[in-house]
């Protein structure tokens, strides 16, 4: 890793404005990608902003029902709140279904949102990445891309994006609030992440010295349920090759409406906005089939990630089944 | 009499392990130590055109920085024994010219104050290539293919009896299939790490290393000095799996960059290093064909490998190894051939050979069991190998009809309905699948000395090494037995070249090689020490026969008197010894088509001690040396999502005597669990464009983990061995991986219906 130096930051103020005045700059939360990119040399940041001695470290609920997650609450923290595993089961599942023990224990909400793709040519120096080196080309599209995405791809980038607990808020309706240089404002979920199109670098609608304070998830119906489901190639440790997070609000056995979201498959976290327009009915493996069909929609195969469509689906059907209750 | 040996007795360097202070190799906190980082080509072939070292001299902290443009010069070694010195690729020295022959050679190495500026410096050394085309897939290389006359240490290569072809043709069942393992690399917890520092002429060595000795010697001899004026040492190593088997660029690197800046230098490789720099396991393509009769008798069987090796040295993975002594068939081909491609040269892994090989066969046996609707395991039964069907001879032992029994009682085969797709748990598919184990028996040469002081203590001193398998420990209960002396007054020492020669970690030998000279050291010895005190008019013992005496408990006194004798310690102090030692050597050899074992270090005195010539005595090549087994697999799968979970695994292993049940059980179960990684998950993938590897660390290149792992039901026949060596112990390293793929891949057919012949089995196979 090349050399930088680290400043400590004790309110939000001093930490945007340590990250403004020097270029080449980043927050540092849990450091659990950061510093791997940094050793990877993907990432050179010439100053770190520590902002862990900063106050976002609550779980609060909010007046109108729902619950504020400070941005520096750790993913195990997070995962095995009362609130979190009452009212929004789906987050607190996929959660736990990311990473390790020791990563949640260090890893943040904050820091989750921003998590850069694992696509293998990203993490290494030696091969053209247009996320990593704008304009010098796509290596997994023509390389080895069964874990890359199969929706919301460019010709100039098929990153995946990794997360699993963003496809949970996806499906939650959350909105982050950001402080930065302009003062607050709050983002909707799914408008957060960017699709790569010509500019894969551009991950987020995050502004310069902009920092994620926390996130705001609504509340829910008391009659909600909610499920995450994870597929992945070993049963833990292991970044998902299609995941779906479902939120269903149902009503004497019928499902009055619904939110998807799928994860491991796109390059943001998938809402499926159309595919939740036909959610809606009697739980049956046809209307599930019908509803998975929409959420992949326009999926492309790579190569080599072809069969993430199909695989996408199953999980898709799957998750609804669980989350449902079975077919009725 | 309390026998140590068999016992389940916790490792002896357990404590020092879990509590950080066992020194690995790149743990020695040498004064004035340099750190080296070494700079890796990003092309599989051509030239070096210019390489721009100037950013990285002018960083501060920067001491040198060597290309093949400053290096010294270095000698070729061209041996092929591990065990004497065994460099991994014979015609690439380390920074001796501007050829590339794959991505991530070394190239240059920036030697610093500390890590952070020598990994900093590689970062600013700028390369410009000239790039030729590189061939890195074997399927395109097959025209420049060749069948090597022999594999590694002179092993058969190319196997051929009756007329495999011709009987075939006539047989009345036939099978055919191609069965296809990827790469895979070793990635030992502890990272290869050597740290080199020179004393005038004398060169000290800490190297993570599978051969105290062979390394040794092969540094040396490429350095151009005397091996002896060479010492390494490596204590403690956090496993190898064949990877540090051979002596590889970084361990010549460390010496020639402490040589350069003349102050002791450490060098790490880093996990992504790990890909391209210290061996792999081939790919393999195996075309099998199985003929046999209606009743399952096998009359043929073809097993012909083709695996890769680089341009730049010669490796054979032998696939074929198990196929040519595992059935009773009379006509049969085992053939290898290799193709060069641009890659690093590949290496012994986890059962070389007898691993992907055992997959293929055990999966195309199962096929003919069901083509021939035969129960599996009588299949096996139908072609069992009362003799070495290949050279006559008989087993030194074999119980594998008993493992088989054993294995199908445990896992309940009888109770299960063969048909594929036939049996659910819940919405899972359930499937069983069996497969048999076997590898070869080796024992070679091995010297040891033991100690005894006036304190009743006892120390070993053997140049082998412990690689986490738990060699300490049951070296010190073969002692400690045959001294009669309780475990904690006995002492291993190991991991030091100068110590008497013992065998390298390869070919699952060090216990029978190690553990027989350690044995028959401890006889002499006991032997020594009442001799001494039959002769001593002091001594409660004068005057008795040897016959009469025996050692327990530190003491030596007459059989079922135990009141009449006296400690070890009592004898030495009485005598004023400040110790009784002897060393000896027990030249024995079971390894196939090896050459005869060197000659003994010593001869006369000692070496003329009974148990040395008893166990010398035996007819050694009068034996075929092999060990069995049998693996029972359970999976469930879930039929829409493609995903399998090991449910169960029965492993009966017929190993000769064991020497501790509780390594032993650890040593079957981690291979057992690297199997359901070759089976499900693990594998190196090369960038389809330029060859370059892109899992190049453990998020990438899977390995299972605790949530993957099943219940283990591991047996042991326990039977000694009397023909490998007194002790009765037949290594048990490497058999746990073999035959264990194969059991859950034909698991996974039996739940799915679906064969799978190319590895991993991986949900998306399992889709459609």
């Amino acid at each position: 890793m090349e050399p930088f130096s680290i400043q400590q930051a004790t309110d939000a103020p001093t930490a945007i404005k340590a990250v403004g005045a020097a270029a080449g700059s980043k927050f540092i939360a849990g450091g659990t990608n950061l510093v791997d990119l940094m050793k990877m040399y993907v990432e050179r940041p010439a100053v770190l902003v520590n902002i862990n001695g900063l106050n976002l470290n609550k779980i609060e609920t909010l007046t109108h029902g729902g619950v504020r997650i400070g941005a520096l609450v750790r993913n195990s923290d997070l995962a095995y709140h009362p609130l979190i595993e009452k009212r929004y089961p789906v987050l607190s599942q996929a959660l736990l279904s990311g990473a390790s023990p020791q990563l949640r224990n260090m890893a943040t909400t904050g820091g989750n949102l921003l998590q850069r793709t694992r696509c293998p040519y990203f993490f290494d120096i030696s091969f053209p990445c247009n996320k990593r080196t704008p304009g010098s080309g796509c290596s997994a599209i023509k390389g080895y891309n069964r874990s890359n995405a199969i929706l919301g791809g460019s010709d100039h980038c098929i990153a995946t994006h990794p997360s699993d607990m963003c496809v949970a808020m996806a499906a939650l309706d959350a909105s982050i609030r950001i402080e930065g240089p302009d003062g607050e404002r709050d983002i909707p979920f799914t408008d957060f992440h960017l699709l790569p199109g010509e500019t894969p670098e551009k991950e987020t609608v995050l502004k310069p010295g902009e920092l994620i304070t926390a996130v705001d998830l609504p509340p829910l119906s008391h009659s909600a349920r909610s499920h995450y489901l994870k597929v992945r190639d070993r049963a833990s440790y292991e970044f998902a090759l299609a995941s779906a997070a479902v939120v269903l609000n149902m009503d004497n056995g019928e499902i009055k409406s619904g939110r998807i979201a799928l994860g491991g498959v796109g390059t943001k976290p998938w809402r499926a906005t159309k595919a939740e327009q036909l959610l809606q009915g009697r739980p049956s493996e046809e209307l599930y089939h019908t509803v998975a069909a929409a959420a992949l929609e326009g999926a492309k195969a790579q190569t080599y990630n072809g069969f993430k469509i199909e695989l996408a689906k199953r999980t898709l059907i799957r998750a609804l089944t669980i989350t449902a209750g079975g077919i009725a | 009499m309390n026998e140590l040996i068999g016992k389940p007795i916790d490792r002896v360097d357990g404590r020092l392990k879990v509590t950080g202070k066992a020194p690995y190799s790149a743990e020695f906190p040498l004064k004035n130590l340099a750190y080296g980082v070494t700079v890796q080509s990003t092309i599989a072939s051509g030239r070096i055109q210019s390489i721009e070292t100037h950013a990285a001299e002018s960083l501060s902290g920067v001491i040198a920085v060597i290309t093949y443009k400053n290096s010294m010069s270095l000698h070729t070694l061209t041996g092929g024994d591990p065990g004497q010195g065994k460099f991994g690729e014979r015609d690439l020295l380390p920074l001796q010219s501007d050829r590339i022959f794959y991505d991530g050679q070394h190239i240059a190495i920036v030697v610093a104050e500390t890590f952070q500026i020598a990994e900093h410096g590689a970062s600013l050394i700028k390369v410009e290539y000239e790039e030729e085309k590189p061939v890195f897939i074997i399927e395109d290389a097959l025209s420049d293919a060749f069948q090597p006359a022999s594999a590694l240490g002179g092993g058969e290569a190319q196997t051929h009896r009756g007329d495999a072809d011709k009987a075939l043709e006539t047989a009345e069942a036939k099978m055919e299939q191609t069965y296809i393992t990827p790469v895979y690399h070793h990635n030992a917890m502890e990272p290869h790490a050597t740290t080199a520092e020179w004393t005038g002429k004398k060169l000290t060595l800490y190297d993570s290393t599978q051969s105290v000795v062979g390394s040794k010697n092969a540094i040396a001899q490429i350095l151009g000095v005397p091996p002896d004026d060479v010492r390494l040492y490596s204590y403690f190593i956090g496993g190898g799996f064949g990877s540090k088997g051979f002596t590889w660029a970084h361990s010549v690197m460390a010496p020639m960059a402490a040589k350069h800046v003349g102050r002791p230098v450490k060098i790490v490789l880093s996990r992504q290093q790990m890909f391209t720099s210290n061996g792999h396991r081939s790919r393999t393509i195996q075309k099998i064909s199985l003929g046999a009769g209606k009743d399952g008798q096998l009359i043929s069987v073809k097993h012909l490998t083709t695996s890769e090796t680089s341009f730049v040295d010669e490796f054979v993975e032998t696939a074929g190894a198990a196929t040519k002594m595992l059935y009773d068939v009379p006509n049969l081909d085992a053939t290898h051939s290799i193709v060069r491609l641009n890659k690093g040269t590949p290496c012994p892994t986890r059962a070389p050979g007898e691993a992907p090989g055992t997959y293929g066969l055990e999966v195309a046996m199962d096929e003919l069991a069901y083509q021939l609707n035969i129960d599996p395991v009588q299949l096996r039964l139908v072609n069992y190998a009362d003799k070495h069907p290949q050279t006559g001879q008989p087993w030194s032992e074999k119980h594998l009809k008993e493992c088989y029994e054993r294995g199908a009682q445990a896992i309940g085969w009888a109770q299960r309905n063969p048909a594929v797709r036939s049996m659910k748990e819940g919405d899972l598919l359930v499937g069983y699948g069996m497969a048999t184990a076997t590898y070869p028996a080796n024992r070679s040469a091995s010297s040891a000395k033991i100690q005894l002081f006036p304190d009743g203590h006892a120390v070993i001193y053997c140049a082998t090494q412990d690689i986490g398998t738990g060699t300490y420990t049951i070296l010190t209960q073969i002692a400690a037995d045959g001294l009669g002396l309780p475990m904690a007054s006995v002492q291993c020492k190991l991991g030091d070249s100068k110590l008497p020669k013992g065998p390298n970690s390869g070919g699952s030998q060090v216990s029978a090689s190690a553990g027989g000279a350690v044995w028959a050291a401890a006889l002499t010895l006991k032997s020594k020490a009442i001799q001494l005190a039959i002769a001593d008019k002091e001594s409660p013992l004068f005057g008795q026969s040897e016959e009469s005496v025996q050692a327990d408990g530190g003491k030596i006194f007459i059989a079922g008197s135990p009141e009449k004798g006296e400690t070890y310690a009592q004898l030495l102090t009485r005598k004023g010894l400040p110790t009784l030692e002897t060393e000896i050597t027990t030249n024995v050899s079971t390894r196939e088509g090896a050459p005869p074992a060197a000659g003994g270090e010593k001869k006369g005195g000692d070496q003329e001690s009974s148990a040395v010539k008893a166990d010398e005595g035996v007819d050694h090549k009068k034996y075929a040396f092999h060990s069995f087994g049998a693996h029972f697999v359970k999976v469930l799968v879930d039929p829409t999502l493609g995903t399998v979970h090991v449910d169960k695994i029965v492993g009966v292993m017929d190993i000769g005597r064991v020497l501790n049940l509780k390594t032993a059980t650890n040593q079957i179960m981690g291979a057992m669990i690297f199997g359901i990684g070759m089976a499900l998950m693990e594998g190196t993938i090369y960038d389809p464009t330029n060859g370059r590897v892109v899992t190049r660390d453990l998020t990438d290149y899977l390995v299972p983990v605790n949530a993957d792992m099943p219940a283990f039901d591991i047996q042991f026949i326990d039977i000694p061995d009397p023909y490998i060596s007194p002790v009765g112990a037949r290594g048990i390293g490497e058999i746990g991986i073999t035959g264990i793929t194969a059991a859950i891949a034909n698991a996974i057919y039996h739940a799915t219906g679906k064969r799978v012949r190319d590895l991993p089995i991986t949900p998306d196979k399992l889709l459609s």
